[in-house]
């Protein structure tokens, strides 16, 4: 049976701690080979929902399925990849040698690895820094580390927190369109930001705020939705017409 | 489980230490270091020392393993790569196993300066030899592994998980027959330090000390330890959630 969606999520709720709402009530599908953009201000709950989408999140109330299998299962964990808000790699062992590590956890081969850390490391522009402590690098150059480690073993879904945080224009240009080549090879990409700026670059963006879905379409019929010119304008149409 | 993950786990920490050569050395040389301080403590009474030293060797490993895997392992927390590993396909076991084959093969490594230094330049003589005092010493020195590992699960700083030492392993070192025998202190303190398993690693270190064979009691010591070490270890596991 050919599945139509990566990501059904069907009324979910996420209660942090005694009582913070953090998902109220989501009922969204994310189709597959698309790169979905979860916009809103911090503390909307885009870490939260994708966190529920790797399984790493305690849900209440709902249900979430990847691929048809419910999020979190084992089955998934050789087709989802999760990049953390932090970068989330080791800082006291060299570029290459997290690549390996992950790689060698996600399952690649031996004799794929060579090959496949060299192609993660040219991808991501890192083959210069390959023999270098992550510590001594970059911040920019951290968040690539990062990337690069969810890029291992070509995942079918991948699902990115704030991938390009910090880095310069060029390269988040040069990032996305990687994420474009990608999506174009069938993968889907999750992809959070608090920018406005990158929502036009994604094929569907869900805007969030406060827990709550204002919005689920592509950039261009949000805009004309709200007969805005941008992104931002729209989002913030669509917040004053909620209060 | 898997060996492969277990192995590449292991090397991964040891690249991480081989890196923080101050660290390395720290935990290499320091048991050593203390013993020789604590030979010029005892000048006066060499025969205190001579009983003392090779127990020492199967309590400066706890502690030191108990510090370096719980700060390692909060860390994994607070950097979010464990974050990262618990959507991988890896199990729990094959990461808690990873750490504790890496400390256990730096404790081997710390337990023979820390011996060759007992034995050879402090002179002590240890009736069991070298052999059973470094197997002592490593199972010591797994068991700071494991109760690392396990108590890093409570800890959600570094700060924390250092305040760990103090509060799970000084009532142990009180009552575990070092300063005052046993059958000495309180009742109550007798069946704590009963069911403690640094009292059995420092029993295993007299057993070594004082007989020339392996001896039973050195048997049924060492198993004591290792099965305390290994409950710890899936108790470890268990801890780390894949859900939070």
């Amino acid at each position: 049976m050919d599945i139509k969606n990566a990501v059904e999520i069907k009324k979910l709720t996420v209660v942090l701690g005694k009582d913070f709402v953090a998902l109220d009530n989501i009922n969204v599908n994310l189709k597959k080979g698309k790169i979905i953009g979860f916009i809103g201000p911090s503390g909307a709950g885009k870490t939260t929902l994708i966190r529920s989408i790797v399984g790493r999140q305690k849900i209440q109330t709902g249900e979430i399925k990847v691929f048809d299998l419910p999020a979190g299962s084992s089955e998934l964990r050789k087709n989802v990849s999760y990049m953390t808000q932090e970068n989330s790699v080791y800082k006291d062992i060299t570029v290459e040698q997290n690549i390996k590590y992950f790689a060698r956890m996600y399952g690649v081969k031996k004799a794929n690895l060579t090959t496949e850390v060299n192609k993660i490391l040219r991808s991501t522009d890192m083959t210069n820094q390959a023999k270098n402590l992550v510590t001594n690098i970059s911040g920019g150059q951290k968040q690539r580390v990062s990337l690069a480690v969810a890029l291992i073993g070509s995942p079918k879904l991948m699902v990115l927190d704030e991938p390009t945080v910090g880095l310069d224009p060029a390269l988040r240009d040069q990032i996305w369109s990687q994420f474009n080549d990608l999506a174009r090879k069938g993968t889907t990409l999750i992809v959070t930001s608090h920018v406005m700026d990158e929502a036009s670059r994604c094929d569907e963006l869900l805007l969030l705020r406060d827990g709550k879905v204002l919005d689920h379409d592509s950039p261009k019929n949000i805009c004309q939705k709200t007969n805005s010119a941008t992104v931002e304008e729209s989002f913030l149409k669509l917040v004053r017409s909620k209060n | 489980m898997n060996i492969k993950k277990v192995y590449f786990t292991a090397l991964r920490v040891l690249q991480q230490l081989s890196h923080d050569p101050r660290t390395l050395a720290l935990v290499l040389l320091m048991p050593a270091i203390l013993l020789t301080i604590l030979k010029f403590v005892f000048e006066k009474s060499p025969s205190t020392f001579d009983s003392i030293a090779p127990m020492s060797l199967g309590i400066f490993p706890i502690i030191m393993m108990f510090v370096i895997t719980s700060i390692s392992t909060v860390r994994e927390r607070t950097i979010g790569t464990l974050d990262r590993l618990m959507t991988y396909p890896i199990s729990k076991l094959d990461f808690i196993f990873g750490y504790a084959l890496a400390f256990s093969i730096l404790a081997l490594v710390q337990a023979s300066i820390a011996s060759f230094v007992i034995l050879v330049l402090l002179n002590v003589s240890v009736a069991g030899g070298t052999v059973s005092l470094l197997i002592a010493a490593v199972i010591a020195a797994l068991l700071g592994t494991s109760l690392g590992l396990f108590m890093s699960a409570f800890a959600t700083t570094e700060f924390q998980a250092v305040q760990f030492m103090p509060a799970i392993i000084l009532p142990q070192l009180l009552t575990c027959g070092l300063f005052v025998a046993r059958d000495q202190m309180a009742q109550g303190l007798q069946w704590f330090a009963n069911i403690m398993p640094l009292t059995y690693s420092v029993d295993a270190m007299k057993q070594v000390t004082n007989h020339n064979t392996w001896t039973h009691t050195l048997s049924k010591d060492l198993i004591i330890v290792a099965c305390y070490a290994v409950i710890l270890l899936i108790l470890g596991a268990i801890t780390i959630k894949r859900q939070e």
